[in-house]
C-alpha cells in the first residue's frame, strides 16, 4: 500500500500553500495554457528567454495541491537554466513521476525528485506533468491551449 | 438516491421490511478491500455495482441461450429472442410506457439522446430554429444539440438555475418561444442531485406544442417514472446505473413520434425488406435498432429491473432519502465543507467543496480510505462555472450504502482536512 506521505511530502504542501512565482510576466516571450480536463486544473506558464537561457518563468491557475507544487518548483528550479537543460529536466521529471527509468541518474533536476512517490498514485501523474507539457507549449511557441488528456 | 422532501405517507424503509445488510450480500463487488480497507463505494451516480442475478442473468445467457435474435427458425434464436422482448416488456412496465413498441434498446442515455437529436432534429430542426436545454444538463445533453445547432444553423437557449441549484422556472417559460422546436432536460443533475420538475415542464411546453426530452439517467434508478404521467415525448436511461450492466440503455418515445422520425442508422434487423433500388423500414422499435444489439446486455437490464421491483420502488427511495438526509446532515457539519446542490427537491446526490482543499487531493485520501466518490466536473461543466467552482466532490448514493458508509466518509474528510489543511 502506497503511502500519502510518499506523495504528500512537507515540501510538496508548502509550496501548495504558498506557490512561488505565482504571478503573470508583463512581456513574456513565451506564455501557454495547460488544462486537465479529468479534474479541472488550470495552468498558464510565462517564460522569458535570452540568448537561450530562461531568464524568467512564472504561473497562474488553479488546481489540486500535486499540480500547484509542481507548477511552483518548476518554476524554482528553472531560472537561469539553457534551453535544452530545461528540456531534459521535463524528459527526466516526466520519467520520475511515471516510475519508468528509476535507477537512471536524476541528478539534473534535484529538489524536484520530492516528487518521486507521485509515480504510486497513477490517477495523480497528470496534475504533476501539467505544469511541465505546459512549459513546453510556451517554449516552442504553441497558441492552442494543451491538455492532459 | 431518492426525493429528499418529506413523503408524508411513505413507509420508513425500516417499516417496510428494507434489510441493507441482506441486500449488500446480493451485490459480490461489496466483499472486496481497496487498499486493505473494505470497499465504500459512493460514486453510484457514475455508475452502480451489479448484484449476483444480474452477473448471473449474462453469464448463462452465454452459456445457455446465445443465439441472434429475430432471425433463424432454430431453439436457442427462439430463446434469445423471447428473452430479449421479454426485458423490453419489463422495460414498459418499469416505465409505465402506454406500448412495448415505444421502447427502444440503446447503448446507453447518450445514444438515445444522439438518436433524438438526429432522427428527430434532422427533420424538425431547421435555420434559426432555437433548442431549449439548462445549465444543469450533463454533456450528453448539451453536445448532441450542439452539434444539431451546428448542422442545422439553429440555437441552443439555456435555462438558468438559481443559488440552490433548481431551475428558475419562470425563465423557462419566458425561453419558450415561436422558434423552439425541442426541450430537452434533465430530471434529475448528477452533480447537484436537483430533481427537476418536468411535468410542469412538459405542460409548459405542450401548450406551445413543444416536444419534451427527459434525460432520465439519474432518475430512473432512484424515483418512480411513470413516462405517460410526466407525459414527455422522449425519457433517455442507462442501464449501468441502476443495477445493470454498461453498454445498454433505453430510448422511451411516443409511437406516433418514433414512428414519424427517419431512422437513426442503417443495417440490418431494421429493415422489412432491401433493394438497390429501396429499402422499406422494420416497424418500431426495430426501425431503431440497427445490426445485432447487445442481447446480453438487454438480459442483464431485464434482471436488474426484476431485482429492483422484487425489493420495491418505495422501499429503496425511502432508504436513499434516509441515506441523503443524514448524510447533508453529518458532511454539512464538517467545518469548511460547502455543499453545491441544495435544493428543496433532491435525490441522493452530495456536491461539496472544502475551504483550501481541492476535490482531487480528498478524492486520494478517501481512496487510500477504501471510499469510492467521484472527484471534478461530473460532465456538467457548465454548472462547476456556475458555481465558480473548478471542480467539486460528489457522493452519490445507492440501495445498499449504509450510514455507517457515510459516517467513514466524514472521517475520511476529517482526516483529509488534518492531513491537507
Amino acid at each position: 500500500m502506497a503511502d500519502l506521505r510518499d506523495m504528500y511530502q512537507e515540501v510538496i504542501l508548502e509550496h501548495a500553500k504558498s506557490p512561488r512565482n505565482f504571478r503573470a510576466l508583463q512581456e513574456p516571450s513565451g506564455k501557454a495554457e495547460g488544462y486537465n480536463p479529468l479534474c479541472g486544473d488550470r495552468c498558464t506558464v510565462f517564460i522569458n528567454t535570452r540568448d537561450g537561457v530562461i531568464n524568467d518563468v512564472s504561473f497562474e491557475g488553479s488546481g489540486c495541491a500535486i499540480s500547484r507544487a509542481s507548477a511552483s518548483m518548476m518554476t524554482q528550479s528553472l531560472k537561469g537554466k539553457t534551453l535544452e537543460e530545461a528540456e531534459k529536466m521535463f524528459h527526466s521529471f516526466h520519467d520520475l513521476v511515471t516510475g519508468q527509468n528509476k535507477d537512471a541518474n536524476q541528478a539534473d533536476i534535484g529538489k524536484l525528485k520530492v516528487f518521486a512517490g507521485v509515480s504510486e498514485f497513477p490517477a495523480r501523474v497528470k496534475c504533476a506533468t501539467l505544469a511541465w507539457h505546459t512549459l513546453q507549449a510556451a517554449l516552442h511557441g504553441n497558441s492552442a491551449p494543451i491538455t492532459t488528456e | 438516491m431518492s426525493v429528499s422532501t418529506a413523503l408524508p405517507h411513505s413507509p420508513t424503509a425500516v417499516e417496510s421490511g428494507f434489510d441493507v445488510e441482506r441486500i449488500r450480500r446480493d451485490f459480490p463487488i461489496l466483499r472486496e478491500f481497496v487498499h486493505g480497507k473494505p470497499l465504500v463505494y459512493l460514486d453510484n451516480a457514475a455508475t452502480s455495482q451489479k448484484p449476483e442475478v444480474v452477473i448471473d442473468a449474462i453469464a448463462n445467457y452465454y452459456r445457455h441461450d446465445n443465439a441472434n435474435i429475430h432471425r433463424g427458425v432454430h431453439l436457442l434464436s427462439q430463446r434469445a429472442t423471447d428473452e430479449y422482448e421479454s426485458a423490453r416488456k419489463l422495460v414498459q412496465r418499469f416505465l409505465n410506457a402506454g406500448e412495448a413498441r415505444e421502447i427502444v434498446f440503446v447503448r446507453g442515455a447518450t445514444e438515445a439522446i444522439n438518436l433524438v437529436a438526429q432522427a428527430y432534429g434532422r427533420t424538425h430542426v431547421g435555420p434559426a430554429d432555437e433548442i431549449l436545454i439548462t445549465t444543469m444538463e450533463h454533456h450528453s445533453n448539451i453536445v448532441p444539440w450542439q452539434l444539431l445547432c451546428k448542422q442545422k444553423g439553429a440555437h441552443l437557449r439555456v435555462v438558468p438555475i438559481n443559488e440552490a441549484g433548481e431551475l428558475e422556472l419562470d425563465k423557462f417559460e419566458r425561453l419558450l418561444s415561436s422558434r423552439t422546436r425541442i426541450v430537452a432536460v434533465t430530471h434529475v443533475s448528477n452533480a447537484l442531485g436537483t430533481i427537476n420538475p418536468v411535468k410542469d415542464i412538459v405542460s409548459l411546453a405542450h401548450a406551445r406544442n413543444i416536444p419534451v426530452l427527459v434525460d432520465g439517467a439519474q432518475s430512473a434508478p432512484h424515483l418512480a417514472v411513470d413516462v405517460q404521467d410526466l407525459d414527455c415525448d422522449f425519457y433517455a436511461l442507462s442501464g449501468h446505473k441502476m443495477y445493470g450492466p454498461t453498454g445498454i440503455g433505453v430510448l422511451y418515445g411516443k409511437a406516433a413520434l418514433l414512428e414519424a422520425m427517419p431512422p437513426y442508422q442503417g443495417g440490418g434487423d431494421m429493415i422489412s425488406s432491401v433493394t438497390f433500388e429501396k429499402t422499406i423500414f422494420n416497424k418500431i422499435p426495430h426501425k431503431f435498432e440497427a445490426g445485432t444489439p447487445h442481447i446480453a446486455g438487454v438480459i442483464g437490464l431485464g434482471a436488474a429491473i426484476s431485482y429492483v421491483n422484487e425489493i420495491g420502488g418505495s422501499a429503496i427511495a425511502a432508504h436513499e432519502h434516509e441515506l441523503l438526509n443524514y448524510a447533508t446532515r453529518t458532511i454539512g457539519a464538517i467545518p469548511g465543507v460547502k455543499l453545491i446542490g441544495t435544493a428543496r427537491e433532491k435525490a441522493g446526490v452530495l456536491s461539496f467543496v472544502l475551504e483550501n482543499i481541492h476535490p482531487h487531493d480528498i478524492g486520494t485520501i478517501l481512496d487510500q480510505e477504501g471510499i469510492a466518490v467521484r472527484t471534478g466536473h461530473h460532465c456538467a461543466q457548465p454548472v462547476m462555472d456556475r458555481f465558480c467552482v473548478p471542480a467539486t466532490v460528489r457522493a452519490s448514493f445507492a440501495l445498499y450504502n449504509t450510514t455507517k458508509e457515510i459516517d467513514a466518509l466524514a472521517a475520511g474528510i476529517e482526516k483529509g482536512k488534518e492531513f491537507l489543511g
